[in-house]
C-alpha cells in the first residue's frame, strides 16, 4: 500500500472548493489543455482523476483510453447546478455492455 | 472446413486432443463469464446507489460554495482556499477480481471529529463556504469509494465482453470446425478401410479363379 495523489480537473469556479479538502486542483477548459493535463497526471502517478462533466464531454476519447488501465480511475463529477447525467450514461453503457441489455434501470 | 485436413490418424489424434482441451476451455470460460456477471452485478448496484447519493450531495456543495462565491468574491475565495485544511490521505491497493486487478481506495485521512476544521479564518469568509467545506469533506470517503467501484465496473465489464467473445468463439467457431474435422478423417479412413478390403477380396477372388 502507498499512498498517491488525486487530481480534480475542471473550471475554476467549479473545482475550486476541492482544495480545501486537500486534492490537486487543475483549471482547464480547453480541450486539448484538458487532454494534455490528464496524460500528464496520469504519468505523474495520481490515483483519481475526478473531472467535472462539462470537461469530460471534450475529451471522452482520452477518457477512454485510460478506462481498461488499473489506474488512473477518471471519474466524471457533476458541476454547476445540474447533473448532465454523464456519470449514470457511463454506468449504464457499462452494464449494456457486460450483460447485452440494460437490466439495471428497467427493474425499478 | 474440412478441405485442407489430412486424413490421416495422427491428424484425428491432434484433432481429438485439440477438441478436448476447446471443451474444457469452454466449460471454464463459460464459467467465469457467469461468476464475472455475478460479481458485475453486485458492484453496477452498488455503483449506481453511489452515484446518484454522490451526484446529490455534490450538487448541494456547489450550490453553497457558488453562494460563497457570490458573497466573497473571486479574489477572497482563492485566497481562503490557498492552503488546503488537510491532505487527503488514503491508501491505495490492488484487488483481484476475477483475474482482474481492480483498484482499491481506502480513506485514511479525516475522521468524524475533525470535519469541522476549515483551513481559514472565519472573520473574511461566507458561512456558506464553511458549511460546503465541511459537507465535502463528510462526503469524501463516499467520493473515493465511488471511484474505486466505478473503475472496478468499467474494468469488469471490458473483461466480461472480452470472456463471451471468446466463450462464443469457441461455441460457435472452433468446436463445431473441429467436430466436422474429425468426422471428416473418420469417414475418410473408414472408406479407405472399405477399399482396401473390397481390393483384398477382389484379389482373393482373381486367385481362387
Amino acid at each position: 500500500m502507498e499512498k498517491r495523489k488525486i487530481a480534480v480537473i475542471g473550471d475554476p469556479s467549479s473545482v475550486m472548493i476541492y482544495k480545501a479538502v486537500g486534492f490537486d486542483v487543475f483549471y482547464e477548459t480547453e480541450k486539448a489543455q484538458i487532454e494534455q493535463r490528464i496524460h500528464k497526471l496520469a504519468e505523474g502517478g495520481y490515483v483519481i482523476i475526478y473531472i467535472t462533466e462539462t470537461a469530460a464531454q471534450l475529451v471522452q476519447e482520452v477518457i477512454n483510453m485510460y478506462a481498461t488501465a488499473t489506474f488512473p480511475a477518471i471519474i466524471p463529477i457533476p458541476a454547476g447546478t445540474k447533473s448532465l447525467g454523464l456519470g449514470m450514461k457511463r454506468i449504464k453503457s457499462n452494464v449494456e455492455k457486460a450483460v447485452g441489455a440494460d437490466i439495471l434501470f428497467k427493474e425499478g | 472446413m474440412a478441405t485442407n485436413i489430412n486424413p490421416t490418424r495422427m491428424e484425428l489424434t491432434r484433432l481429438k486432443n485439440r477438441l478436448a482441451t476447446a471443451v474444457r476451455g469452454h466449460k471454464l470460460l463459460k464459467d467465469k463469464r457467469d461468476e464475472m456477471v455475478r460479481q458485475f452485478m453486485i458492484y453496477i448496484r452498488r455503483n449506481n446507489d453511489l452515484r446518484q447519493k454522490m451526484e446529490a450531495h455534490l450538487l448541494a456543495v456547489s450550490k453553497n460554495f457558488s453562494k460563497a462565491r457570490a458573497e466573497m468574491g473571486y479574489l477572497s475565495m482563492s485566497e481562503a482556499l490557498l492552503y488546503p485544511a488537510r491532505s487527503a490521505e488514503f491508501e491505495v491497493g490492488e484487488k483481484n477480481v476475477m483475474s482482474v486487478d481492480v483498484p482499491t481506495i481506502t480513506y485514511t485521512g479525516a475522521t468524524e471529529e475533525d470535519t469541522t476544521e476549515v483551513p481559514y479564518s472565519f472573520a473574511f469568509t461566507s458561512s456558506y463556504l464553511d458549511s460546503s467545506v465541511m459537507d465535502l469533506t463528510k462526503y469524501l470517503p463516499e467520493l473515493l469509494e465511488l471511484a474505486e467501484v466505478e473503475k472496478t465496473c468499467n474494468m469488469l465489464a471490458d473483461e466480461i465482453e472480452k470472456t463471451r467473445r471468446r466463450v462464443n468463439a469457441l461455441e460457435y467457431v472452433m468446436i463445431p470446425e473441429m467436430q466436422t474435422n474429425i468426422k471428416f478423417i473418420t469417414m475418410k479412413l473408414a472408406e479407405n478401410d472399405r477399399a482396401s478390403t473390397v481390393r483384398l477380396m477382389k484379389a482373393k477372388e482373381m486367385m481362387n479363379k
